[in-house]
C-alpha cells in the first residue's frame, strides 16, 4: 500500500531524513520512533505531501506523491503534530469545513460527521469552539479530521501526546480497531505505546532507519533477552554456581548485588540468545536449590532504543 | 471549485467570527468618509460627485489593506494550520486564490457600506452615475492589487509587523511613481517619455484613468496583471518555505 523509495529530504547541507526506503502492507500498524529531530516528522510531511522531497519518492496506493499529490491527499488522513485547527471555529463547523473540501455532497457530510463525531466520542463538545477545549478533546478534534473521509490510509505524529492515561487508552483502542482495513503509521517516543499498539516498528536516528522489524525482533537487540533471572532463598556457592555455568547453553552468570532480605538474585545469560528457560528450570529441580522467584527477561525496549540511538556504547 | 467555495466560506466567516472584522470596517468608513469631509472639504467644493471621496482612496488603503492582510498567512504557520491546508486535497494556487479572494470580497463589502455617500450626492444634486460606478471599480480594483502585495509580503514572514511595513513600502513606492509632485522633479532630469515609462508602472496613473469614467482594458489588464502576478509569486514563495 505505502512503498518508500530512498526518500531524501536536505535543508541546506544538513539532511533530516537520509535515504530511507521501507513497504507497508494493509492491515499493519507501523510506528515510527526516534530521539526528537530525528526526521519523523520530517518523513510523515513528506508523506502527506506536505513537503517535498529532495529526492526519492513513495507511493501510496500507486500513486506518486510528487506528481499525483492530490490523488495522495484523497487517500490519506493526517494528523500533524499537536493538532492543529481553526481555534475560533466549533468542533462542528471545523469538521464540516474540512468535510467540504473534501468535497462530500451535503447528505454525504452529514453521515460522515456524525459516524466521525460517535468514533471520537466528541457529541458533548461538538457546539463548542476549539479554542475552549481541553487538550485531550483537541487531539480528538485533530483525529476527526483525519478520519472523517475514511482514508485509506493514515497518518498520526504523535497520536497520544500529552493525553491522560485514560485519553491514551481510547486512542489506543480506535487505532487498533481500525488497523484492519486501514494503513496506519504513528510516529510516538513512547516505547511503551510502540509495544502496546504497532506490529512493526522502524527507528530513525539522524535521519537513517536504524531498525525495522517487529517489536518482538527489536528486543533482540537487547543484552536482556532471553536472560532467566532467578530469585533464590540463599546464595549458593561457588562450585554450584560453576556447575550452572557449565550448562551448555549458558554463557555466562551474574549475581546482582540488590537482592531484598537477603535474597540471592542472580541472571543467567544464554548464548546467541536463546531460550534456556527448561533447561535452568530442569537444573535447579535436579540441584534442589530453593528458589523463589524465575522469570525469563524479554529484553528492555528502552534499552534497545538507546543502544540504537546513541550507538551501542550505553 | 467545490473546495475552493468551501475555503473560501470559512475564511469569510474567519473574519466575522473576530471583532477585528468590525473594527476594520468602522475604520474603513471614518477614515474614507472623514477624509471627504474634514481633509477635501466636501461641502466647498459645491459638487456634487464623489471625486473627492475617490482621491483620498490610494493613501488611505496603504494602511487598511495591509492591516486586513498582513496576517493572511503568518496566522496560518503561527497556527500549524497551514499544514492542515496543504495536506487537503487541493492545489496550492487554488488555496491562495481562496484567500485572496475572501480577503478582497471582505474589503469589498468595506467599500459597499460607504452607500451612504453615494445617497448623499443623489440628494445634493444629480452626480454622473457612470463615474461613480467606474470609480468604485477602479478603487475595488486598486484594493486588490494592494491585498495581492500584502499576500507576498505575508507568505515571506511569520511576523505581521514586518509584513505590514513591508507591504506598505512597496505599496507606497508604486503609488508615488505616478504622483504628480514626484513626475514634476522627473521631469526636471529625464526626458517626458521616461517619466510616462516610470507612471506607467503606478496605481495612481491607472487609477485616476478609471475615475474620469472611462474602462480602458489598459488600466484593467495592469490591476488584474499585477493581482495574477502577486498570487502567483505568493504560491511559488509558499511552496518554498511553508513548513519554515
Amino acid at each position: 500500500m505505502i512503498e518508500v523509495d530512498q526518500l531524501t529530504k536536505c535543508y541546506g547541507s544538513f539532511t533530516a531524513v537520509n535515504a530511507i526506503s521501507f513497504d507497508v502492507n494493509k492491515g499493519e500498524i507501523l510506528g515510527f520512533l526516534g530521539p526528537n529531530g530525528a526526521g519523523k516528522s520530517t518523513t510523515m510531511r513528506m508523506l502527506t505531501s506536505f513537503i517535498t522531497p529532495t529526492s526519492g519518492t513513495a507511493r501510496i496506493g500507486g500513486k506518486d506523491i510528487i506528481t499525483d499529490s492530490i490523488a495522495v491527499r484523497k487517500m490519506v488522513g493526517y494528523l500533524p503534530e499537536s493538532a492543529p485547527s481553526y481555534k475560533n471555529m466549533t468542533v462542528r463547523e471545523f469538521l464540516n469545513f474540512i468535510a467540504e473540501v473534501r468535497g462530500f455532497s451535503r447528505m454525504e457530510k452529514k453521515e460522515k460527521l456524525g459516524r466521525v463525531i460517535e468514533l471520537t466520542s466528541l457529541e458533548k463538545v461538538r457546539y463548542q469552539s476549539i479554542d475552549t477545549l481541553s487538550k485531550g478533546y483537541k487531539q480528538r478534534v485533530g483525529f476527526a479530521q483525519a478520519l472523517i473521509h475514511d482514508p485509506p490510509v493514515l497518518i498520526l505524529d504523535e497520536p497520544t501526546e500529552g493525553l491522560d492515561p485514560n485519553q491514551k487508552h481510547e486512542v489506543r483502542r480506535l487505532i487498533k480497531q481500525m488497523a484492519a482495513e486501514k494503513v496506519i503509521i504513528l510516529s510516538t517516543h513512547v516505547l511503551e505505546e510502540m509495544e502496546a499498539l504497532c506490529d512493526r516498528a522502524i527507528i530513525i536516528n539522524q535521519g537513517n532507519l536504524v531498525a525495522d522489524g517487529s517489536p518482538e525482533s527489536l528486543l533482540a537487540h537487547s543484552e536482556l533477552y532471553n536472560v532467566v533471572t532467578l530469585t533464590l532463598a540463599k546464595c549458593p556457592d561457588e562450585i554450584m554456581l560453576q556447575n550452572l555455568v557449565a550448562l551448555g547453553a549458558v554463557e555466562k552468570v551474574k549475581l546482582d548485588p540488590k537482592g531484598r532480605n537477603n535474597a540471592c538474585v542472580m541472571r543467567v545469560y544464554p548464548k546467541q540468545q536463546q531460550n534456556i528457560l527448561s533447561e535452568v528450570n530442569h537444573f535447579l529441580a535436579q540441584q534442589n536449590w530453593s528458589v523463589m522467584e524465575i522469570q525469563r527477561e524479554k529484553g528492555q525496549m528502552e534499552e534497545v532504543f538507546r543502544k540504537l540511538t546513541l550507538g551501542a556504547g550505553s | 471549485m467545490k473546495p475552493m467555495i468551501a475555503l473560501m466560506k470559512r475564511e469569510l466567516m474567519n473574519y466575522f467570527y473576530s471583532p477585528v472584522a468590525y473594527v476594520f470596517i468602522v475604520i474603513f468608513l471614518i477614515s474614507t468618509v472623514g477624509s471627504t469631509f474634514f481633509l477635501g472639504r466636501f461641502f466647498n467644493s459645491d459638487q456634487a460627485g464623489l471625486e473627492i471621496f475617490f482621491l483620498f482612496h490610494p493613501w488611505l488603503f496603504l494602511f487598511l489593506i495591509p492591516a486586513i492582510g498582513m496576517g493572511l498567512w503568518a496566522e496560518e504557520r503561527n497556527s500549524g494550520t497551514i499544514e492542515l491546508l496543504f495536506t487537503l486535497p487541493i492545489s496550492m494556487l487554488q488555496t491562495v486564490m481562496s484567500k485572496f479572494l475572501s480577503a478582497w470580497i471582505f474589503v469589498g463589502i468595506a467599500l459597499i457600506l460607504t452607500f451612504p455617500m453615494v445617497i448623499t450626492v443623489w440628494y445634493l444634486g444629480e452626480p454622473d452615475n457612470g463615474v461613480m460606478f467606474t470609480s468604485y471599480l477602479g478603487s475595488f480594483l486598486m484594493a486588490g492589487t494592494y491585498l495581492a502585495i500584502t499576500c507576498v509580503t505575508s507568505a515571506l514572514t511569520r511576523n505581521q509587523v514586518i509584513s505590514f511595513i513591508l507591504s506598505v513600502i512597496v505599496c507606497l513606492t508604486l503609488v508615488l511613481l505616478g504622483w504628480g509632485v514626484f513626475m514634476d522633479m522627473l521631469n526636471q532630469v529625464f526626458p517626458s517619455w521616461f517619466t510616462d515609462v516610470v507612471s506607467s508602472f503606478s496605481f495612481t496613473t491607472h487609477y485616476n484613468s478609471i475615475r474620469r469614467g472611462i474602462i480602458d482594458s489598459r488600466d484593467l489588464v495592469f490591476f488584474l496583471s499585477i493581482i495574477g502576478g502577486g498570487l502567483v509569486i505568493n504560491a511559488l514563495i509558499l511552496d518554498y518555505k511553508k513548513a519554515s
